[in-house]
């Protein structure tokens, strides 16, 4: 039960005072620019972006900043700011194969048409702390090594396997059948793999790990290989009804990652592999790949097999991968409950008089037994 | 979209290039575009669309190809001006600028005249196209360094 309590608004106003002091700490220290944010925490940007599903890197530089780089406050701050805003309309989908490459790995094929190009990666790295960077502001810095360009095509891996038939295609809808859009209408069950794309896409990346994670543990196993994994600059093309053409408005980074999957098969087709399909912004590569063992997990019903797990439970992770929605229920705990409590006490206080009656009536029961005993 | 089917679609090979102008300067920076502004002697003009600032959902499609979804949104502003000769232009581009976004309407308005077409290719256009590809080859460059060379080793007979 809900009751409107008044009181606390000076408290709450000083709190918030509290805050923005605590937020800047200590004043002698240079206060964070957005565009040290954007540049030099881009991953906490590209997760903020993600995750609040508006892509806008001084937005996301400003939320992190603003919440002290609480990442799923920032990305809160986000989603409330989007609704501020008119809907022009849907972008023609993004062609991932016409990418500006900065990173192109692939686990399935040495050699591949376009190579293997490693672009900034923490693999490979030691992971040992870089105390240089901590002696002086850029560290040791070498300089970066550059090679003749080679503008050779990259086609998608999944394309070459599509291409003998070994690879399942994906699968095309009339251009102008409904898109499904959860910023429109709320989830509801069925969901078909549009509307679980977009909300692996804004999934919490922290989730979407476990799960994954889950699946590769025998949770629902569907042995992935990573086919491909890219990353970097595609162009988003908007159709200008006034125009009466499609406008570029802009390039920004993505990371896409087809998984390769085991297989399926019937009487009527051919045995082929499977995928699991994974898109994200900015440079998250952790993420991509586990959207694409989730999605992958959740066509269990399209390719026949047996639910066996969390993962393929397309309700229970749908319903949960959203940590806007699941922060605000957790986080609610806090607020006010005051009745509702009142009323347990109330009902804890009833139940234990009764327990104490009903022994008191079972000890005089005894006694009055022993006695005549 | 590739501009192939675009122009096989419209028959008009002009509407491309306004469309690779539009794409040019809604990849530059607002600095970029405002430097340039300042150098035109801005000509008169009426907004037609004030500059403004929204969403646009941007789509993928499952495994790169297939069937559409929604990814998530992106800021856009756009904007029309029309000038005093009666050209109108238009802006499109990601961000939030309203600066830009009018400073490029009023560039693209420019071009469509005849008199002034000349003028903002070369003294606009082409050194924020050659800017972007200059960067784009950057991108390439250091890229390129990190291509990995496999090589196998071969086992010894014993």
């Amino acid at each position: 039960m809900y009751v409107a309590v008044k009181g606390g608004e000076k408290a709450i106003r000083n709190a918030h005072k509290l805050t923005a002091k605590r937020r800047r700490g200590d004043t002698s220290v240079p206060a964070l620019t957005l565009e040290q944010i954007a540049q030099q925490l881009s991953h906490s940007v590209a997760r903020v972006m993600g995750e609040g599903s508006l892509y806008d890197e001084t937005l996301a530089a400003l939320a992190i900043k603003q919440a002290r780089g609480d990442l799923i406050e920032a990305a809160f701050l986000m989603r409330a700011y989007r609704t501020t805003l008119p809907r022009f309309g849907y972008s023609t989908p993004v062609d991932t194969g016409a990418m500006l490459v900065e990173r192109r790995v692939s686990a399935t094929y040495k050699d591949l048409p376009g190579g293997q190009v490693l672009g900034p990666t923490f693999d490979y790295s030691h992971r040992l702390l870089d105390f240089a960077l901590a002696a002086e502001d850029d560290g040791a810095q070498l300089p970066v090594e550059t090679a003749q360009s080679e503008d050779r095509p990259m086609p998608r891996v999944t394309d070459l396997l599509g291409d003998e038939g070994l690879m399942e295609p994906d699968p095309v809808t009339d251009e102008d059948a409904p898109v499904g859009d959860l910023t429109r209408e709320p989830l509801s069950f069925p969901a078909d793999r549009d509307l679980r794309l977009q909300n692996l896409a804004r999934g919490d990346e922290g989730f979407l790990l476990a799960l994954a994670y889950s699946t590769q543990r025998g949770y629902g196993r569907t042995h992935p290989f990573a086919g491909e994994i890219r990353y970097g600059e595609v162009e988003v093309e908007f159709f200008a009804e006034e125009l009466g053409f499609a406008v570029t408005l802009g390039a920004i980074k993505v990371t896409e990652c087809q998984m390769v999957n085991q297989f399926a098969g019937s009487a009527q087709a051919a045995p082929t592999f499977t995928r699991g399909y994974g898109l994200v912004f900015g440079q998250v590569e952790r993420k991509a790949m586990s959207m694409a063992m989730v999605d992958r997990s959740m066509r269990w019903q399209e390719l026949g097999e047996e639910q066996v797990a969390p993962a393929q439970d397309i309700e229970f992770v749908l319903s949960h991968s959203d940590n806007i929605q699941a922060t605000g229920f957790v986080e609610h705990l806090k607020l006010p409950h005051y009745v509702d409590f009142q009323a347990e006490l109330d009902l804890v206080r009833r139940m234990r008089a009764e327990w104490f009656g009903r022994r008191e009536q079972q000890e005089e029961g005894e006694a009055a037994t022993e006695a005549a005993q | 979209m590739t501009e192939t089917t675009f122009d096989d679609r419209t028959g008009d090979a002009a509407e491309g290039d306004r469309k690779k102008i539009m794409a040019t300067l809604a990849a530059a920076t607002p600095e970029a575009i405002a430097g340039k502004y300042e150098n035109l002697s801005p000509p008169s003009f009426e907004l037609v669309r004030q500059p403004e600032t929204g969403l646009v959902m941007v789509r993928g499609r499952m495994g790169g190809t297939g069937s559409p979804f929604n990814l998530g949104e992106v800021t856009v502003t756009r904007c029309v001006v029309r000038l005093e000769t009666g050209e109108t232009g238009s802006a499109y581009s990601l961000g939030r600028n309203k600066k830009k976004a009018l400073h490029s309407a009023v560039i693209d308005a420019l071009w469509q005249r005849p008199e002034t077409r000349a003028r903002i290719e070369n003294d606009i256009i082409a050194p924020l196209a050659a800017a972007q590809e200059t960067a784009k080859e950057t991108v390439r460059q250091e890229t390129g360094a990190t291509r990995v060379d496999f090589f196998t080793m071969v086992r010894g007979d014993n």
